[in-house]
This record gives C-alpha cells, structure tokens and sequence, in this order.
C-alpha cells in the first residue's frame, strides 16, 4: 500500500516537472522578447510581407493562450519546428544523433561507475594512507578539471602529438572497411578519447562518494562483528560494507547524468562526436533557435526520467524508504 | 539522502564527500518532502566575535587542503589585481604581419602570440580578472535567490515552503548547461546576461542548505523568547536568524564561486561569452577554432586551462575548509 502510494506520488512529481519543463520552454522561447522572427525581423532586410508570412508561419500572429496550446499539441505529435540551417523537421535529425550520444555516453557512464566505486572502495580500506590521500587529491583537481579543457589536452598529448588515436569525428573519412569488425574498431578507436575525457573529469564524484560512504559503513558496529566472526578482511569489505554503502552510490549514480549530459556537449564539441552535443554546438554558432530549444527539452526530460528510475531503484534498494 | 547538487553549481557537490562522515549534506533530496530536518544547531548564537574568527581560521590554516587553498588563493588575487597592472592588454592592437601569429613563447612575448598575433601572457592576465568578475557576480546574484528563498521557506513554512522547495526542486534537476546554453544563446552575448544566466541558474542548492539551517534556529528558545517579548517577524528574521545563517551562505558561496567559473568558461568555450571581453573560456574558444591545438601552438591553449583549474581549485578547497569549519553538520566530523 506504501509502497503504491510512493509510486504515485513519483509518478505525479514527474508528470508535474514534465509539463514544467515543456511549459518553461514555451514560454522562454515563444513569449518572451527575442523570439526569433524578432530576431529576423531586425536584420531590416525582410519585407513587412516576408515578416507577415513568417509570423504566419511559426503561428505568432494567435493568441498567447492559443499558441500554447498549438505548441502543446504540436509536441504530443511530436514536431519540434524546424531547423533553421538544415531546413529539415527537427524531430527527424534527433533521432541518428541522440543514438551516436547514446553509444558515446553508456560506455563512459559505466566505466565511470565502475572504475569510481573501485578506486574509491580501496581507498577507504586504507583510510589515512598514501594511496587514500593521493586518491583523493587526484579527485579534487579532476573535479576541478574543465571537461573541454580535459578534451582539448588530451587531443593534443594521446592525437596531435603521439598520433596514438583519432581525434575527429566517429569513423575516418572515406574508409574503405574490408569486414565490419574493422569498421568497429575504427569507431572504436574514436571512441577512446572522448571516453577517456569523460571519465576523468566525472570519476572524482563517484571515487569521493563510494570512499565516503564505505568509511561510513566501517564504523557501524556490525563490521566489528564480521571481524570477531573470524572472517576475512576481503570478504569483510567487499561483502558488507560495500553492499551497505550502495545507496549513496546509486543515488549519484543518477546525478551523474546532470554532468554527463553537460560534458557530452563539450566532448562532443572537442572531438566533433556526430552526437546532440555537436549539434547543439552547431546550433548555437548558427543560432538555429529550433534546435536549440528541442535538444534543451531532449536534455531535460533524459534527466527527469533517469531521475525517476533511481527513485524507484532507490525504494527497491532501501527497505526504509519501502515502508516509509 | 545524498543528493549533492550537481545541477546546480559544480563546486557544491563536493561538500561533506572529503572527510569520513555522512557524504553529502544537502538535506531532503528533489524527491523526498521537505520535511523538517534535524540539524544540530549552530554552538555559538548571534555574534561569535572574535574567538569564532580565530576558531575558524585556526580550522581552515590546520587543514592540509584548507593549507592549500589559501595559497592558491592569494596567488590568484595577486595574478589579478597586479597582473594586469604591470601588463595592459588590448585587444585591439592586432599583428598586421603573418609572421607574428601563433609565435611559440620567446623574451619578447613570454607566452607567444594568438592567432592574431596578439601577446597570449597579457590576454591571460586579461581574461583572469574576466572569468572572476563573471563568478564573483554570478555567484552573488545565486546567493541572493538562493538565500532570500531559503529562508523565507524555512521561516515561514507551510505552503510558502511547499510551493518555494517544488520550485527548488524543479530547478535542482533541470540540467544546468543545456539551460544556460539555451538562456545565453536567446538573450544575447554581453558579460551582464552571461552573469544574469549563471546567476539565476545556480541558487537551489543554497535555498536547500539555507532553508534547513533556518528551520533548525526558528524552533530554537531564544527565537521562541524573543516572540514572545513581542518581536516581529521580519526584525526576528533580520536580526536572529540571518546573522546565524550567515556563516553558513558565506562558505557556500565560496564553494559555488568555482562553479559559476566553469560555467563561464564553458558558455565561452562554446562561443557564447561576450566577444569584446575575452575570458578564458573565450581564450580556448579561439584557440580551438583556430586550430591550434593541431598546429600544436601549446603557448596558447595550456595557459587558460592551468588559470581556470588553479582558481577553481582555490575557491574549492579554501569553501571546503570554511564549510567544515563554518557548517554545523560537519563540524567536528573531520
């Protein structure tokens, strides 16, 4: 019963940041100064005809509730405008770039996870020593690290320098493949750097959280019980303390993926990675107002529904939270 | 519940993850209701004079990162306020010649030149007093709404704190970057509306913060004794309660600062940063797409970086130590 109940209310919260979200983009791109036939329209090169038609066009010349509701509308049917350089609907072009992101971010989220909790788990175990303290110092500069700036040194050291990995684009041009396990490791070699970019600079969080929470957990009076058992140090630690200090862990798991979002967009840029964040970086240098505003509510509502999964993922870990 | 913020201002994540204790200290996450929090309340009431100064620097200067920061942090001051002093920068006088530009590091230009054959150690020292101008006013516009709105929320409770910790909530998960990319790319490229957008994107971790640090002093005794002697409500929250929060805005507010650095240098990065006054962000903006980085012109593109990295640091470790020392959910846990 609870247990429904936290569901609902999840559910309801979504539902609301949602059409939040949808509702703050209408407004920050439909309504206030600077929309972009505004925009047009200052150049002074359109004809007060030209400026009818496109007021026309993008359905300006109604009513701020109606437009609204066209917008509403237009969205459930899935059109985001169109793009302004490409000319084409913006819905169609999100589709192979979100996928391209999509490849770039799993890997690096999950190496991440993993080489974080690892590196972060070790150093609790040897709270105090060199590895500890190094371990955390190293966190502090890489949370310090631009991720751009990470991007562009790296392509410099590992590409420009040592000519070691690709640093442009997802395949090399014009590549004749003789099977498709070349064309793999092909993109698998473009791959390497912006992985590697994103890992530094998002592993510092998930090191200092795992570190943090595992040191917590070793304190608690059962782990001296798991001691006087008789039981290994090894099993000890990663047995029960690390199962006990999940939560923490999985809770910025999913807040990982504010900053993952945000570093797609700069690696993406540093290493012209055909994804949404290269778009979006066209789109700015273009001011190519639609796209804009669609990778901007694609981004949010990513954010929103990992934020929602680890909700329940949460509840499903904690049995406090299940009963509460 | 950890929920350190990430949306909202890079450095405050940070808070609470590098002693032993309970990681992350941003009470009551977007998900959970807000509740009140039980928080140990502030040791010292009102005005801790001078032993709480010398308590808190004692902390700050015991602490190995603490150590660290406030040396970084008078090298950054010093950067700034001399640099520019004894170098001037003007961007306008450009090279006319093609033999000038991206010249690597020699007497006479200690740090080469740019692609316009301008002097990158002078643009350098430059765009230092850019990018914190930027963090310095962005942060103060985050600590404003983030303070005014926790409070208020805290204080006042019921639906003023329902309908303020949604808010807060809605703007803690939202993604900073694409919103302040989608923000700067609309309302223009000037170092006000740059400022303006990391400012008002910044604030909900601080209203957090803020808000359960209130909630703890309003059901303290002295705040119940003062009421009862007749005080009203804005001299009880101008006078009792903000005095005791402050300490705890003023370490946030240097945590977020780092954070409203970055955001700068990435909007600039990305060719959104105010074209006349060259930041950092700027700086790097150019140098990639002036292809430096594959002409391998370093002198250019290393600088900005190793400027951006060394004042986030000092602002990141010098909250951090305040926060130990200043946060009452931290004190003592070391």
């Amino acid at each position: 019963m609870s247990r429904l109940r936290y569901l609902a209310r999840k559910i309801v919260w979504l539902a609301v940041t949602l059409y939040g979200v949808v509702t703050f983009n209408f407004v920050l791109f439909h309504l206030l100064p600077g929309n972009p036939v505004r925009l047009l329209a200052r150049s002074g090169h359109l004809t007060p005809q030209a400026v009818a038609d496109i007021t026309r066009v993008y359905g300006l010349n109604h009513p701020p509730l109606e437009q609204y509701l066209i917008y509403l509308r237009g969205l459930l049917h899935g059109q985001l405008g169109i793009s302004y350089t490409y000319r084409t609907p913006v819905s169609q072009m999100l589709g192979q770039y979100l996928g391209n992101t999509i490849l770039l971010l799993a890997g690096a989220t999950i190496l991440t996870i993993a080489g974080g909790v690892l590196l972060g788990v070790v150093a609790a175990s040897r709270r105090g020593g060199g590895y500890d303290s190094a371990t955390v110092t190293a966190s502090v500069i890489g949370w310090s690290l631009p991720t751009f700036w990470t991007g562009l040194i790296l392509a410099f050291m590992l590409g420009v320098w040592l000519h070691a990995f690709p640093i442009f684009g997802s395949q090399t041009p014009n590549a004749a493949y003789t099977s498709e396990l070349q064309r793999i490791a092909d993109i698998g070699s473009h791959l390497f750097l912006p992985t590697l970019t994103l890992v530094i600079v998002n592993i510092a969080q998930f090191v200092l959280v795992a570190r943090a929470s595992v040191i917590e957990v070793l304190a608690d009076d059962f782990m001296l019980t798991a001691t006087a058992k008789g039981l290994l140090p090894r099993r000890i630690l990663w047995r029960h303390a690390v199962r006990n200090a999940m939560l923490p862990i999985v809770t910025s798991s999913a807040l990982l993926i504010g900053l993952v979002v945000s570093g797609a967009i700069e690696v993406e840029t540093v290493f012209s990675w055909p994804g949404m964040g290269l778009l979006v970086y066209n789109a700015v240098l273009n001011r190519d107002y639609p796209v804009i505003e669609a990778a901007f509510l694609v981004f949010a509502i990513v954010v929103l529904l990992v934020n929602f999964a680890s909700d329940l993922l949460y509840q499903a870990l904690d049995p406090r939270v299940r009963e509460a | 519940m950890v929920r350190p913020s990430i949306s909202s201002g890079l450095a405050g994540g940070l808070r609470g993850l590098l002693r032993g204790g309970t990681p992350g200290s941003v009470p009551g996450g977007p998900g959970g209701l807000p509740g009140p929090d039980p928080v140990p309340a502030l040791a010292v009431p009102v005005d801790g004079g001078e032993g709480e100064l010398l308590r808190v620097w004692r902390c700050v200067s015991s602490d190995r990162l603490g150590q660290a920061g406030l040396v970084l942090f008078v090298l950054v001051v010093l950067m700034t306020v001399a640099g520019p002093l004894a170098f001037g920068f003007n961007a306008a006088v450009v090279s006319s010649s093609p033999a000038g530009l991206l010249r690597p590091p020699s007497l006479q230009h200690w740090l080469g030149t740019d692609e316009l054959g301008r002097d990158v150690f002078r643009e350098f020292l430059s765009g230092a007093h850019v990018s914190l101008i930027v963090g310095l006013a962005a942060t103060a516009i985050s600590m404003v709404l983030g303070a005014g709105i926790g409070t208020v929320a805290g204080f006042y409770g019921r639906w003023a704190d329902t309908v303020l910790m949604r808010i807060t909530d809605f703007f803690l998960v939202l993604p900073q970057l694409p919103l302040v990319i989608a923000l700067a790319a609309f309302f223009g490229q000037n170092l006000g509306i740059i400022i303006l957008v990391i400012g008002m994107t910044g604030w909900p971790a601080t209203a957090r913060i803020v808000r359960s640090q209130t909630l703890s002093l309003r059901e303290r005794q002295f705040v119940t004794r003062v009421r009862s002697l007749g005080a009203s409500n804005l001299r009880i929250l101008r006078v009792h309660i903000l005095p005791n929060v402050m300490p705890l805005i003023f370490a946030n507010t240097v945590l977020v600062i780092g954070g409203a650095i970055l955001a700068e240098a990435t909007l600039s990065f990305l060719g959104l940063g105010d074209p006349v006054q060259i930041s950092w962000g700027t700086m790097l903006h150019f140098a990639f797409e002036s292809g430096a980085i594959g002409r391998g012109a370093w002198w250019y593109f290393i600088p900005p970086g190793v400027g951006i990295v060394v004042v986030v640091l000092a602002f990141t470790l010098t909250g951090h130590s305040l926060d130990q020392a200043l946060n009452p959910r931290l004190r003592g846990s070391r």
